[in-house]
This record gives C-alpha cells, sequence and structure tokens, in this order.
C-alpha cells in the first residue's frame, strides 16, 4: 500500500469523458436551437379540445361496432381473399428473394466490379425509393385490378429489400476465409457457394422469414387500392358499415402474423 | 524451383511494400521469412499467388511465369501453391470435411463441389491427411467447434490436399500458444519433408524460425537485408532487420532451446508411425 501512495503525486488529476463536440460554444448553441425548434414545432400543432372530447365517444361506439367478430357471413369472401393474400405473399417473397441474390451479389463491393456494382446499387435504389402502396397503385393502372399487381409489387419491394440486406452482409463477410477460398484455385462460382454463402446464409434465412411477414402484412395493404388479397376484404367490409366482419379479417391478420413471427423465431434459432 | 525476380509492389496509397525483390528457393527448401510488421512479409507470399497483384517483376514457379497468366490460367497454378493462414482462415459454418475438400475446389466442376460429390480418391486423400493430423474422428464437427492448434491442423490438411509443390505460410503460429505452435510448426516442416515440398514460412518468433527452418530470409521495409543459415542470426543481424533491442536473449534461449527440442525430437521419431502420432496429437489444444 505504501508503494502505491508514493508512486501516486500528491494532487490526483481530474478525468471526464471528452463531449461528442468539442467546441463548448456550438455545443450549447445547438442545444438552444435544437430546444426553441421544438417549442415553436410543438406551437404550430393546434390542437382543438373540444373536438377531441367529442370524437371519445364517438370512438366507443366505432369500436363497439366490432363486437362481437362475425367470422360466418362472409365466410366465403374471406376465405378467398386469404387465399388469394396468402399465395401472393408466398409467391412474391419465392420469385423476389430468387431475382435479388444476382442483384444482391453484384451491388457487393467487395464482390463486383465497379460498373455492376453501380448498375445492381441503382437498381436497389429504385426499387427502393417508392413506398408498395405508390408501386400498387401504379401496377394496378398497368395489370388492372387483382393479385397479380399485388405480386408484381411485392417481388419489386423484397428485391429492394432482400437484395441490400445481402449485399451489406457480403460487404461484412470476413475477407480472410474468402482468400483462403480462393488461393484453392477456385471458380468464382465455387468461391461463391464455398465462401461467401456459408458466412451470409443464417442470417439471410432469418431475413427471408422476415420479408415473408412484410409481405404478408403488406398484402393486406395492397388491397385497399385493389391490388388483390385479404385488404380488399377488409376495405369492402369498412366501406359497407359491416364492423364486425372487418373485426374478423383484423383478428386473423393478427393470427396470422403472430403466428409467422414465433416460428420464423424458432427456425432462426435452429439455423445459427 | 521458386523464383522471384524484381519483384514490387505499391500499394494505391503511394507505400512501397516490396522493392525489387529478388529470391530463389530450390525444392525441397523450407524457408523461414522473418521482419517487422509492416516489413511486406505478408505481401510477398500474397504476391507468389497473386492474391495481391504485383506491380513489377516476376514470379516464376519452375518454368512458368505466374505473373503473365490470365485468370484462367492463374486459377490452375494456385492449385500448385497450398497456403497456411495466420486465423486459420478456414470457414467456420463448413464442417471440417469440406473445408479440407476446398483444397480441391480447384480440381472439380462447380456442379460436383455443390453437391458436395467429390471424386472417392479425394475423400480418401482427405481422411488419410486428417488421420495424419489426429482429426479424423472431427471430420463431420463444424470448423467453429475446433480449438486454435485443431484447426491450424486442418488449414494444414486443406493446403496439402491441393497437392502442391510449394507451401506459403503466413504467421502458423501468431494465434497458438507455445507448446502448440512449436507442435504446428514441426507438423509443417515434417510434411514438407515428406512430400518433398519448399516452403515460405513468414513468422515473428525468431527462436521458431531457427529451430525449424533451413534458411532464413529478414525483410525489412520491403528489402531483403538477411539471408543466410539459422545460426547466422547474430545480435547484430538481429538488430539491422528489427532496430536497435538487446537481443542476446533471444539468440540465447534459442540456442537452448534448439538443442533441447533436438533431443526431444529424436527420442520420438522411431517410435512414431501414423496411429501413434495420432495419439501424439491428440493431446494438442
Amino acid at each position: 500500500m505504501t508503494s502505491t501512495s508514493e508512486a501516486t503525486p500528491g494532487k490526483s488529476r481530474r478525468w471526464h469523458r471528452p463531449p461528442l463536440i468539442k467546441r463548448p460554444l456550438l455545443r450549447w448553441c445547438l442545444w438552444l436551437g435544437a430546444g426553441i425548434y421544438l417549442a415553436i414545432a410543438f406551437g404550430t400543432l393546434e390542437v382543438n379540445w373540444g373536438r377531441v372530447l367529442e370524437g371519445i365517444p364517438r370512438g366507443q361506439k366505432f369500436i363497439s361496432g366490432f363486437f362481437p367478430p362475425d367470422f360466418v357471413t362472409n365466410i366465403d369472401e374471406i376465405i378467398n381473399g386469404l387465399n388469394e393474400s396468402l399465395w401472393m405473399t408466398i409467391t412474391s417473397t419465392v420469385v423476389g428473394i430468387a431475382l435479388s441474390i444476382p442483384i444482391g451479389l453484384g451491388a457487393a463491393r467487395n464482390l463486383a466490379p465497379a460498373p455492376v456494382y453501380y448498375f445492381c446499387r441503382s437498381v436497389l435504389a429504385i426499387s427502393r425509393s417508392f413506398q408498395e402502396v405508390i408501386v400498387a397503385i401504379f401496377m394496378v393502372k398497368l395489370f388492372g385490378f387483382g393479385p397479380f399487381a399485388g405480386f408484381i409489387t411485392l417481388v419489386i419491394a423484397t428485391i429492394g429489400f432482400y437484395g441490400k440486406l445481402l449485399a451489406e452482409d457480403i460487404e461484412d463477410m470476413d475477407p480472410v476465409q474468402a482468400e483462403a477460398v480462393k488461393a484453392t484455385g477456385s471458380s468464382w462460382l465455387q468461391w461463391i457457394n464455398y465462401a461467401v454463402q456459408p458466412q451470409v446464409m443464417p442470417r439471410m434465412i432469418g431475413l427471408g422469414l422476415y420479408r415473408l411477414d412484410i409481405n404478408f402484412r403488406e398484402s393486406a395493404v395492397l388491397g385497399i387500392v385493389g391490388a388483390g388479397g385479404i385488404g380488399v376484404v377488409l376495405n369492402n367490409a369498412f366501406d359497407q358499415y359491416d364492423y364486425q366482419t372487418a373485426a374478423s379479417v383484423l383478428l386473423i391478420i393478427i393470427g396470422i402474423v403472430m403466428l409467422v413471427e414465433y416460428s420464423s423465431g424458432y427456425i432462426r434459432k435452429k439455423v445459427q | 524451383m521458386l523464383r522471384l525476380d524484381k519483384l514490387a509492389k505499391q500499394y494505391k496509397t503511394g507505400d512501397l511494400a516490396l522493392k525489387d525483390i529478388d529470391l530463389e528457393i530450390p525444392n525441397g527448401q523450407v524457408m523461414a521469412l522473418i521482419g517487422p510488421s509492416g516489413a511486406g512479409k505478408s505481401t510477398l507470399i500474397r504476391c507468389v499467388n497473386r492474391l495481391v497483384e504485383p506491380t513489377t517483376g516476376e514470379v516464376w514457379l519452375n518454368d512458368l511465369n505466374l505473373t503473365s497468366l490470365s485468370q484462367g490460367h492463374l486459377r490452375k497454378a494456385r492449385r500448385r501453391m497450398g497456403m497456411i493462414f495466420q486465423e486459420y482462415a478456414l470457414v467456420e459454418r463448413l464442417t471440417v470435411m469440406e473445408n479440407v475438400l476446398s483444397g480441391r475446389l480447384g480440381y472439380v466442376g462447380f456442379w460436383r463441389s455443390y453437391f458436395r460429390k467429390f471424386p472417392q480418391s479425394d475423400i480418401d486423400e482427405a481422411f488419410r491427411l486428417l488421420e495424419r493430423v489426429g482429426l479424423d474422428h472431427m471430420a463431420d464437427k463444424r470448423a467453429d467447434e475446433l480449438s486454435g492448434g485443431q484447426r491450424q491442423r486442418v488449414g494444414i490438411c486443406r493446403a496439402l490436399i491441393q497437392d502442391p509443390e510449394l507451401l506459403l505460410v503466413d504467421e502458423p503460429t501468431a494465434s497458438l500458444d507455445p507448446k502448440t505452435s512449436r507442435q504446428i510448426m514441426r507438423l509443417i516442416c515434417e510434411l514438407c519433408g515428406e512430400r518433398g515440398l519448399s516452403a515460405i514460412i513468414n513468422i515473428h518468433d525468431v527462436a521458431l524460425a531457427q529451430m525449424f527452418a533451413q534458411r532464413i530470409v529478414g525483410l525489412q521495409m520491403g528489402s531483403i537485408v538477411y539471408d543466410g543459415p539459422p545460426d547466422g542470426l547474430s545480435a547484430d543481424v538481429l538488430t539491422q532487420i528489427y532496430g536497435e533491442e538487446d537481443w542476446e536473449a533471444t539468440i540465447q534461449k534459442s540456442g537452448d532451446e534448439d538443442s533441447e527440442e533436438n533431443t526431444e525430437e529424436a527420442a520420438d521419431t522411431p517410435a512414431r508411425g501414423p496411429h501413434l502420432d495420432r495419439d501424439h496429437m491428440a493431446g494438442m489444444t
């Protein structure tokens, strides 16, 4: 003990974590600016409390209209819509992932030469730049009402999502493992199969299941703009003030999303 | 024989990693390449199989000019050069067997390799090699389940199944404990002897290099500053390679260990068959 106290001289040095923004003036100005902006932003929100109060009983009536959920009256329509949605989901996920693999490989900087890289990156950027509903409106105009428009929309969305994440996962892979397989004299395809695929596979399986889940939920929305599926049933039910059928459709959607959620969690744990 | 002829490498950043290296390695010679970090050791061996493209100069493997080859011919030529890596560089999610068989990728077509339908002779050879390094019972384990020393032995099998003429070995012991390091170095050198392979071994541990290599080349700032026998490494030479430091202990120690190592070696050699060898290796971690 004596030796340590001898080692530290009389006055001990203070230490603070260095701040993220070094210049104190800039730091305080940013805080102040953010505070003023927030105050003004909240000031522009005009809340009419009278209307909020009026809305509450109307909301209660609306919600009580959902009960009891009616699965029976429009059962044929529901089953049809559900069938359409499920097929749309599965086919678009499979086709979308199949198409996004070559694009994802091309969009990985450590795999593709510059021209291929920029081409594939712009394909991904374009397919990600519009929200599904907007794409669906276009597709409905192109191909007419029905699930085919929804299918095409979801394929485009899946390419943007899956291709980008695949490319990013490939860029994050361990380069030494890849180098080692290349050093054996493997061809490019063998190299992809032996060095790249094992490294990205578990995550890509997980993301594929996640995309399946997203596509199902999207398929419910797409029906509202006429692109087929359970969404059409839901939309019709609302239009006809048939809230009990709408409630049953919503419950079915929740049930299926939860089912996919739990099973994908289980499968993901298995493939790690 | 491997011959480097005025080999130079300048990286895009402007760093001159290798400056006109001339080097000849006769068949069957195990050469250790020592030098400080950043001296260009890794770049040198990667320029040989062109994982790094040399800027100027030539690399000749026997009568083949590796630097002039097209991509297709380069792949064929890479089959003749096995590579062993510092962090083992096994594909972690593949099994031990798949990792070993990946050394045959240059010899089989895509669909055969895709369905893992390698010729029976390759599978026989893979088991023979795994048995030789004491890991044949681990064939179906995933590579990331193995310990460091075991992984490096799988890495050695992957390099040898290529049926190479030359081994390029990059810091094989840098992530291993001292005992395992020696065992791995001994294994590499024994296998080179059995098969008449020449090898370039990048290594930081001067004592290990002296213990196992027949020839030492010292690299400093991209130039060769020493080329000679292991016992020619004096304090002056080490200072020239690494810079000023008290080298007496290193040299002294290496001398002691060397003799001890030799007696140990002599003691196991007569009894060593493949079966005994596995027991001998089984304790390795």
